[in-house]
């Protein structure tokens, strides 16, 4: 929901909203702050990806907030477990909104290698709204900044997603 | 007496306001209210530049490239990052001590603002002059341990409690030796104001007189200003984020900008202090050397925090206690022997 879509319809021309509401949207797409949460090897290519050869901080990206209060993305790294459910839940639930999630490498898209295994869950997107789905296993430091740049995309250009629908 | 180029610009406009203003009260005050709102715009400035800063040496060190495509050069990194920040969700846990909450991170910039009255930034160009200026500024900035403990305790959370207390026990064990350093200084100069200890390295700067001071006071102004290797107060493998675990969106930016003020201001102290403050050769105004200075103390500290790793809680409090206090004491004997040997000759 973006600022534009809740202001009445008789003050729709107002300029002023939709301005602050751009700026806004360049500041959330420019500065993603992710969680540091590495559940299993995907994490290993996520520290990767803000070291020297990748370098995630020319976007602006490598602020990895150990905090949820702080942080914007939740990259969840590495399989899921039912037993892990709860905590990534309850970590997701203590980020601040606006909050984005990114599923990162095959078993959170739908199990991976272990999709029939008895405790791992198949898809992120059965417990937490994901935002980019990222494959790979694990994907690397490249696709994650591609995919947190889509992320800047989505951000700024909300109706990219909307159509997708 | 005094030809900063700082102090005659205030000169001229003083003499161009009197005729309009009619009274020498009203002047002075006008003076002082821009001098302030001066001050503050340069403290907060500093501290959004230097987050980028930050980001830009600890890139540099790393050998990475750093923030470069948020506008021209990643200069508008900062920009997006506060305002983002400012439109965070404000979230206010159970169970908090509201008050203490809300003032904490309003008051940690208290002390932060509040030193820069006692700083001579060229000759002539000080806020309050007064005769225990350094005392003063020591006093005013142990303060700033209270805000930390005030976030902690007020959280309702036991990581922001415990980094709450690790900061009292940071900040307390590292304020005696920064104490007795200053001492050195104090003995040479035979006074406590601000321009008399600038006035006393025309010749030779404090550094060379006293070096062992000058390596206490470096370390003992990092831990005051939670500057890494000593942010242990923000240990995230340990305490997640201390203090400010509860924190979100601004509140917690202005945690974040206060520490950036706190690196100024401890740079502006070892420059005052020990590096001879506004002096410097005759070819550049007195402001000028001032800036250079304490650019390159802001650069030194990064460098240090970005080339150290970070230190254990009790290997910290056992340096401070056992090291650090003794080597300070030991100062003060041998600047006691110095002085007593140089009047002797």
């Amino acid at each position: 929901m973006e600022v534009v879509d809740i202001v009445p319809p008789e003050l729709k021309d107002n300029v002023i909203v939709t301005s602050v509401d751009a700026l806004f949207k360049w500041a959330r797409g420019n500065s993603i702050w992710p969680l540091s949460s590495g559940l299993a090897c995907c994490s290993i290519e996520m520290m990767c990806s803000a070291a020297a050869r990748f370098d995630l901080a020319r976007f602006g990206y490598e602020v990895f907030r150990s905090c949820p209060r702080q942080s914007d993305l939740l990259i969840v790294a590495g399989t899921l477990t039912w037993k892990m459910t709860p905590p990534l839940i309850r970590l997701y639930e203590e980020m601040p909104e606006p909050k984005y999630v990114i599923a990162m490498g095959n078993c959170n898209i739908g199990g991976g290698p272990f999709s029939d295994s008895y405790s791992v869950v198949k898809g992120l997107d059965q417990i937490l709204p994901v935002d980019i789905y990222l494959p790979g296993c694990p994907p690397r430091p490249e696709a994650l900044i591609d995919a947190m740049l889509k992320l800047k995309k989505k951000i700024q250009h909300p109706e990219v997603a909307r159509r997708a629908e | 007496m005094h030809n900063g180029i700082l102090y005659l610009v205030t000169q001229d406009i003083r003499e161009a306001l009197l005729p309009i203003a009619g009274s020498e009260i009203i002047v002075n005050l006008t003076i002082m209210a821009l001098g302030i709102a001066l001050m503050f715009g340069l403290v907060t400035g500093s501290a959004l530049i230097f987050t980028l800063l930050e980001r830009k040496v600890c890139a540099f060190i790393q050998v990475r490239i750093g923030p470069n495509r948020v506008g021209p050069g990643g200069t508008l990194q900062s920009l997006a990052d506060m305002l983002k920040l400012m439109s965070k969700e404000d979230i206010v846990p159970q169970g908090i001590d509201m008050w203490l909450w809300v003032l904490s991170p309003a008051l940690i910039f208290v002390p932060s603002a509040l030193i820069y009255a006692m700083f001579p930034f060229d000759d002539g160009v000080i806020f309050a002059d007064v005769n225990i200026g350094l005392f003063l500024i020591l006093a005013i900035t142990s303060q700033s341990v209270l805000p930390f403990l005030m976030g902690g305790y007020a959280s309702n959370s036991k990581y922001a409690m415990i980094g709450g207390m690790r900061t009292v026990a940071q900040m307390l064990a590292y304020e005696v030796p920064m104490v007795f350093a200053l001492m050195g200084v104090v003995m040479l100069t035979g006074s406590l104001k601000m321009s008399a200890i600038v006035e006393a390295q025309t010749d030779v700067w404090f550094v060379v007189l006293q070096p062992l001071a000058f390596l206490i006071f470096m370390v003992a102004a990092l831990v005051e200003s939670n500057r890494p290797p000593f942010n242990i107060v923000e240990g995230e493998s340990e305490i997640i984020a201390g203090p400010f675990t509860e924190y979100t969106g601004m509140r917690w930016a202005l945690f974040f900008l206060a520490e950036f003020a706190n690196l100024l201001s401890i740079s502006i102290m070892t420059t005052t202090l020990f590096l001879g403050g506004w002096h410097g050769p005759e070819f550049l105004p007195g402001m000028v050397w001032f800036a250079i200075k304490v650019m390159i103390m802001v650069l030194v500290y990064q460098w240090i925090g970005w080339t150290f790793p970070r230190l254990r809680i009790d290997h910290m409090l056992t340096f401070g206690w056992k090291v650090l206090l003794p080597i300070a004491l030991v100062n003060v004997l041998l600047t006691g022997i110095g002085i007593y040997v140089f009047n002797w000759l």
